[in-house]
């Protein structure tokens, strides 16, 4: 959880407007940096990897929660048996007999949508709360704010739990509660951006010219925020992979059959003494997925912001 | 302000709890019936509810957990403003919650004070050492390591150090809870493998933080007078730039021991450890309404408490804020 906050401390650059020309240039300079050049190739393999999993299936031959080879995976004492080229078990199979690249592959499509989808929706709520706080000021940023303060004291494993509870596991829900967990940071950090923006000449320039509240959050606040907005949406979203991984871990995500890291990494630890391969395999495609995604946000911001790349003590 | 805090405070239990109360009467489900054996008769269960209050109103519950009667007739009336304060008792196995929380606290205190002291050492001199030689060798090894640190997984290391150190080079005993009063060395030496597991992956973030922000307060017009003045440069960077950039790092301090107080679950579970998180996390989904709602106190206790603490902190080691 604290990344979030290491993202909000470390991307304290004071919003700049971005015009066409600009947002090019940003973009020659995240492309100059080769280490984000690889993780964002990285990162399109992993989103091959996952809209290609059915693929993969059907080249191996094995459905995700196929559990015909439970007899030859498996040992006589129930264990896991490892790579198996002649069955085309290429890293070998779980405790049931389950091919675990085909099931590491399914895992990250569950991995990416959540990561993505909540992010986007934690932005959206966080910069809508973050923006009329920080902009409009007075009692509105002080309930605002309270809110805020409220829902980063809430326990979101009692949330996940309960909204769990009553509308069901599926995708939408787990969305739903990582985007819960994430927006009350972004509103804090937007929040902040908007307090400095608002006191600019061009918005007092609008607001002379007799501009609404509206208008110039729309048309001033908001544009300001989108260099930022894309730096930490891009930081989040390994943030939120963890939290969703770490949800199914606990047994609070998307329930089983469904492959996902973080339940895989969970029955691994049973038998991580004699099958590795269960923590080593979706371990890393957890650990370098989210590696990848904090390489591309770091280039992001020193693209955005060349002086944090420069600054001497 | 510390008046206007502790106000705050009790509207946030309030809230929290109140918030708590509600999202447990949305799950479906008879915690009384859940409790019984099966083919438990009607009187029984009936019975049962009126001692878990069931069969009151839900904000008739809530009150109670401020202050209610006494239900199981042991001669304790339940809640918190009662004295002794009573947190009512499981739904599970009947025991006080207080009491299991009391139980479980050491736990979890131990677990956050080796991984606090850890993580501030490992985290705070990295992010120093980076920051000093910005760019250098040494700097961008130590910062691989911090971006490894922050994409990693608790769990993930968790169970690696598990693995390499437990049971393939066999150096670390069996990860469980030893008293302090018992035995401190074995205390320590049991909590080992949590506490680095909690440590890398904080000092990580906290690293890339202190580095950050002391790079910022750089540029700063103090930085440069105290250089002009002909200061050494280890007084320019302890006293005018590591003192003032510990702001962020401070807030987040705040933050995170508080959050670990109400239990640092994943650890917890990794490891096998009977603290709080691994309490609330039982109680999450056994839906055993008393404890979740006494962790769920703990947790915005302990949260607010490490607030106030990082408050006063801030006073003293930023001039500004006097």
């Amino acid at each position: 959880m604290s990344s979030v906050a290491v993202a909000a401390a470390e991307g304290a650059s004071v919003p700049v407007a971005m015009a066409p020309s600009q947002l090019r240039a940003v973009f020659r300079r995240f492309w100059r940096d080769r280490v984000a050049r690889f993780s964002l190739v990285y990162i399109a393999f992993v989103i091959v990897a996952a809209v290609g999993a059915p693929l993969v299936a059907l080249l191996t031959g094995h459905p995700p929660d196929d559990l015909s080879h439970q007899y030859e995976m498996t040992t006589e004492f129930g264990l896991p048996k490892g790579p198996n080229w002649a069955l085309h078990f290429l890293v070998g199979a779980d405790q049931f007999g389950r091919d675990l690249l085909v099931r590491t592959v399914y895992g990250a499509q569950i991995s990416l949508l959540v990561g993505v989808a909540s992010t986007a929706v934690a932005l959206v709520l966080g910069c809508a709360v973050g923006v009329v706080s920080g902009f409009l000021r007075g009692a509105v940023d002080g309930l605002l704010s309270r809110t805020v303060d409220v829902v980063l004291a809430f326990p979101i494993l009692m949330l996940a739990l309960a909204i769990r509870a009553v509308f069901g596991a599926s995708l939408w829900i787990i969305i739903v509660v990582v985007a819960f967990a994430t927006w009350p940071y972004i509103s804090r950090i937007v929040r902040g951006l908007a307090l400095i923006i608002r006191e600019q000449e061009y918005v007092q320039a609008s607001r002379a010219l007799g501009a609404s509240d509206l208008r110039i959050m729309w048309e001033h606040v908001l544009p300001n925020l989108i260099g930022p907005l894309i730096v930490y949406g891009t930081l989040i979203i390994p943030v939120n992979i963890l939290l969703e991984a770490s949800l199914s871990y606990l047994g609070l995500g998307l329930p089983p059959p469904t492959a996902t890291w973080g339940q895989m990494l969970a029955d691994g630890q049973a038998y991580y003494a004699t099958a590795p391969w269960l923590i080593a395999v979706p371990g890393f495609a957890l650990l370098s997925t989210t590696i990848a995604f904090n390489l591309v946000g770091d280039s992001l911001r020193d693209a955005l912001d060349p002086r944090t790349g420069q600054a001497t003590l | 302000m510390i008046v206007r805090r502790v106000v705050w405070l009790g509207v946030m239990i309030v809230i929290i709890t109140a918030l708590t109360y509600t999202l447990f009467f949305v799950i479906p489900g008879d915690p009384a019936v859940q409790a019984l054996p099966r083919g438990a008769s009607p009187q029984t269960i009936a019975e049962v509810r009126h001692r878990m209050a069931l069969d009151k109103p839900v904000w008739i519950q809530y009150l109670y957990f401020f202050h209610g009667p006494d239900l199981i007739g042991n001669g304790h009336a339940s809640g918190i403003f009662n004295w002794p304060p009573n947190l009512g008792y499981s739904f599970k196995n009947q025991q006080p919650v207080l009491d299991t929380i009391l139980d479980r606290l050491p736990v979890t205190v131990s677990l956050a004070i080796g991984g606090v002291i850890l993580w501030l050492l490992v985290g705070l001199s990295v992010g120093i050492v980076s920051a000093v030689r910005p760019r250098s060798v040494r700097d961008r090894t130590a910062m691989v390591f911090a971006l490894v640190g922050v994409s990693m997984p608790q769990f993930l290391l968790g169970i690696a150090l598990l693995y390499f150190f437990y049971f393939t080079i066999p150096i670390f005993p069996a990860p469980t809870y030893v008293p302090f009063t018992e035995d401190p060395l074995s205390w320590a030496w049991h909590l080992v493998l949590p506490w680095c597991t909690l440590a890398l992956t904080y000092a990580a973030a906290y690293s890339r933080i202190l580095r950050s922000s002391m790079l910022e307060v750089a540029n700063e017009s103090w930085v440069l007078l105290a250089r002009a003045k002909g200061l050494p440069r280890r007084d320019v960077v302890w006293r005018h730039v590591v003192r003032p950039a510990l702001s962020p790092v401070m807030t987040m301090l705040g933050m995170d021991i508080g959050i670990l107080i109400s239990g640092a679950v994943v650890v917890e579970i990794v490891f096998g450890l009977n603290g709080i998180g691994n309490l609330a996390i039982h109680a999450l989904t056994t839906v055993d309404l008393p404890v979740i709602a006494g962790t769920v106190l703990v947790a915005a206790v302990s949260v607010a408490i490490a607030n106030l603490v990082v408050d006063v902190g801030y006073r003293l080691l930023d001039a500004r804020i006097q």
